[in-house]
């Protein structure tokens, strides 16, 4: 083989593909078969982390960055003059292959820019994990991005071979869509979407009745929005969300900080920072959404369209609904306590354990982990010490802020520093 | 009143069961558990040899299990972490255990909660393990990763390696304890070695293993660089992740 080109070739194809955000490989479980290699437990593995921080799960590549669309946002749009690339289908399989036995990786994120038709590509994608599946008796994981407009069938051969299927739908709004993208249509992105849902829940049912029906997809769908290139509001892009997690199913749903790499005059300009305060606060808000048992438009409405940057989503919206609070943490339900500022789940359910023993004061509560700083305000439990004075909304914040330190302090803080 | 009593046992957990059973069976006052090296008497307490006995042993963890299963990985996890001391604590937990219905639930407790905590850590590290664990091809054939783990991981970790790999030969070394978990296609068996070097990233490359294997490692360095976004740079979060600690075993942090 020769390596100096192969490495060239994964230079520009691997940093293509760095601005897709998904790196999971969790959720999916195939077991090792007749001695063959590799398997997906469920939990995922971050192999390693970028300097930016994120986890590299999965060998993260496009098949090819040749592209007959000229998407604004896009570095492989057909008008930017960058390098191109293509893997030969074996090119990829003995990387991912060869990549998987040194432990480096669990597995393969294939995407691809769309040359000839977005048919001809995708049958690309599926021929190599095909491959990986049938001719290398591969059983890691494998996530392949859908082509928009792409066919039914060659959908359902994907789901086939993928644990995950993901289409990026990018801009959340549509008018966001007819600026950026004007050669792309919604439908589309959201036709392949429906498809493997429906295939998703057919598989499903069949599985009920006989017991060996293959794996369809086992790691479900995801997709991912950019944030901060159109102007669009947080509630724009949590109501688009919770639409995706609904209709289809979703598994996760990425929110990605415009990360300006072009001049257009329809973008923000290329000295723009990425914003990844925002970015911080609806991944906060998304969680909210999936584990806390809180609905979008308690947190985002029409009198409150953006997240508050200096608090997090769920201290911001105890501070709006004082009423609830305090909260006996020695009788609450479950779901009033996994409302409380600075309790997670992890202590909620811990808590919910331990007070059948013994009623809890301040000292387990901190042992155990809770954020007492913040929720100290919103709280009551077995000792005489307590938050008694009448505080409103603004004493509380204040106070918190007063007390703590955020990582992301410096972005939003008033206060001149003394050293800069 | 009785004499407090301090047991010493070979260092195994098998060993350390049959300590807990023996102290339960003779209704011990257990003043402490002790490895034979480390013994120490104390002034006041007699002390007793455990040998071991795996049929008493399994006693104890059949025991625990079907009080919580939960429980039991719990105390082979902290066991693994060798903290000073943790053999005391062990029976302390299991005493509480055996005592009430549901106590490995009770986290208001401080055993139960600080037994829980280790078990916690010793599980990160047994996770990281299966992350940052880099094989290198050798020429005899055998996928050969040498690791420091801050705890005793290898054998929570074996399973997972045998179930991925199962149709190549590997082999996985802990330099600091200095044995090793090889599997050969069959299964996996426990090996020392008399390592003449350690096998970190440095850049020097060794003869133990094959051309080709220089060649992925260049191109794994590679993919590794071109997936960092130069405007979010943020080493302090890389760091959290990938402590530095680990940082000589693996090829993608090779100083160039």
């Amino acid at each position: 083989m020769n390596f100096d080109r192969l490495k060239e070739k994964l230079n520009i194809l691997a940093d293509a593909a760095k601005y897709d955000v998904s790196c999971a490989s969790s959720g999916s479980t195939r077991t090792n078969t007749k001695k063959g290699l590799g398997n997906s437990t469920g939990m995922g593995i971050c192999h390693s982390y970028t300097e930016d921080g994120r986890c590299v799960s999965l060998l993260k590549i496009l098949l090819t960055n040749h592209c007959i669309y000229d998407c604004a946002y896009c570095v492989s749009r057909r008008s930017n003059d960058i390098k191109r690339a293509g893997f030969k289908i074996q090119e990829v399989v003995d990387l991912t292959i060869n990549f998987y036995r040194r432990n480096y990786i669990e597995g393969l994120f294939l995407s691809s820019g769309i040359f000839k038709s977005p048919d001809h590509t995708m049958e690309r994608l599926v021929r190599v994990a095909k491959k990986l599946r049938e001719e290398e008796n591969f059983n890691g994981y494998i996530h392949l991005k859908s082509i928009p407009g792409c066919g039914d069938e060659l959908m359902y051969e994907a789901g086939l071979y993928a644990d995950r299927l993901s289409v990026n739908i990018e801009i959340p709004t549509i008018s966001g869509l007819k600026l950026l993208a004007p050669e792309k249509e919604h439908k589309d992105f959201t036709k392949p979407m429906l498809k493997v849902k429906n295939e998703i829940v057919r598989y499903k049912n069949e599985r009920k009745i006989i017991k060996n029906t293959p794996k369809y997809a086992p790691a479900g769908q995801s997709t991912q929005m950019i944030v901060g290139a159109t102007g669009e509001t947080d509630k724009d892009i949590m109501y688009s969300a919770t639409y995706y997690y609904k209709t289809y199913s979703m598994k996760r749903v990425y929110y990605s900080g415009y990360v300006p790499v072009l001049e257009d005059s329809r973008l923000p300009s290329i000295a723009a920072k990425v914003p990844m305060l925002r970015e911080n606060r609806l991944y906060q808000t998304d969680w909210l959404l999936r584990f806390y048992g809180f609905a979008v438009n308690e947190i985002l409405n029409d009198d409150h369209p953006n997240l508050d940057v200096d608090i997090d989503p769920k201290l911001s919206w105890a501070l709006r609904n004082l009423q609830h609070f305090p909260v006996d943490v020695n009788t609450a339900d479950k779901r009033l306590l996994a409302r409380v500022p600075g309790l997670g789940m992890q202590s909620v359910g811990k808590i919910v354990s331990a007070r059948r023993f013994r009623k809890l004061n301040w000292d387990h509560l901190k042992k155990i982990g809770v954020a007492l700083n913040r929720a100290k305000y919103f709280m009551v439990c077995d000792s005489r010490h307590w938050e008694r004075r009448d505080l409103d909304a603004d004493r509380i914040k204040g106070l918190i802020l007063q007390n703590s330190t955020g990582k992301f302090r410096n972005q939003y803080s008033q206060q001149l520093s003394l050293f800069n | 009143m009785k004499n407090e009593t301090t047991l010493l046992y070979d260092g195994s957990f098998n060993g350390f069961l049959t300590a807990v059973f023996v102290a339960f069976e003779e209704k011990l006052h257990v003043a402490d558990i002790q490895k034979n090296e480390q013994g120490q008497n104390g002034l006041f307490s007699d002390t007793e040899t455990i040998f071991t006995h795996v049929e008493k042993a399994k006693r104890v963890w059949n025991g625990v299990r079907s009080k919580s299963y939960n429980a039991i990985s719990n105390i082979y996890f902290a066991y693994l972490s060798e903290t000073e001391g943790i053999e005391y604590v062990l029976y302390t937990y299991i005493k509480k255990l055996m005592a009430h219905k549901g106590k490995q639930s009770d986290f208001s407790d401080e055993t139960v909660l600080h037994i829980s905590q280790l078990a916690r850590k010793v599980g990160r590290e047994k996770h990281r393990m299966e992350a940052f664990v880099r094989f290198q091809l050798t020429k005899d054939d055998i996928y050969f990763a040498n690791i420091e783990p801050d705890f005793d991981v290898l054998p929570l970790i074996s399973k997972h390696f045998r179930n991925r790999y199962a149709d190549q030969q590997w082999l996985i070394y802990d330099v600091k304890r200095r044995y090793g978990i090889f599997y050969n296609l069959e299964g996996v068996e426990i090996v020392s070695l008399n390592l003449d070097e350690i096998h970190f990233n440095r850049t020097r490359r060794s003869k133990a293993f094959t051309d080709g294997e220089y060649d992925y490692q260049d191109l794994w360095n590679n993919y590794f660089k071109s997936t960092h976004i130069k405007s979010r740079i943020n080493r302090k979060l890389h760091r959290q992740h990938v402590p530095k600690r680990y940082w000589k075993y693996l090829p993608e942090k090779k100083a160039v």
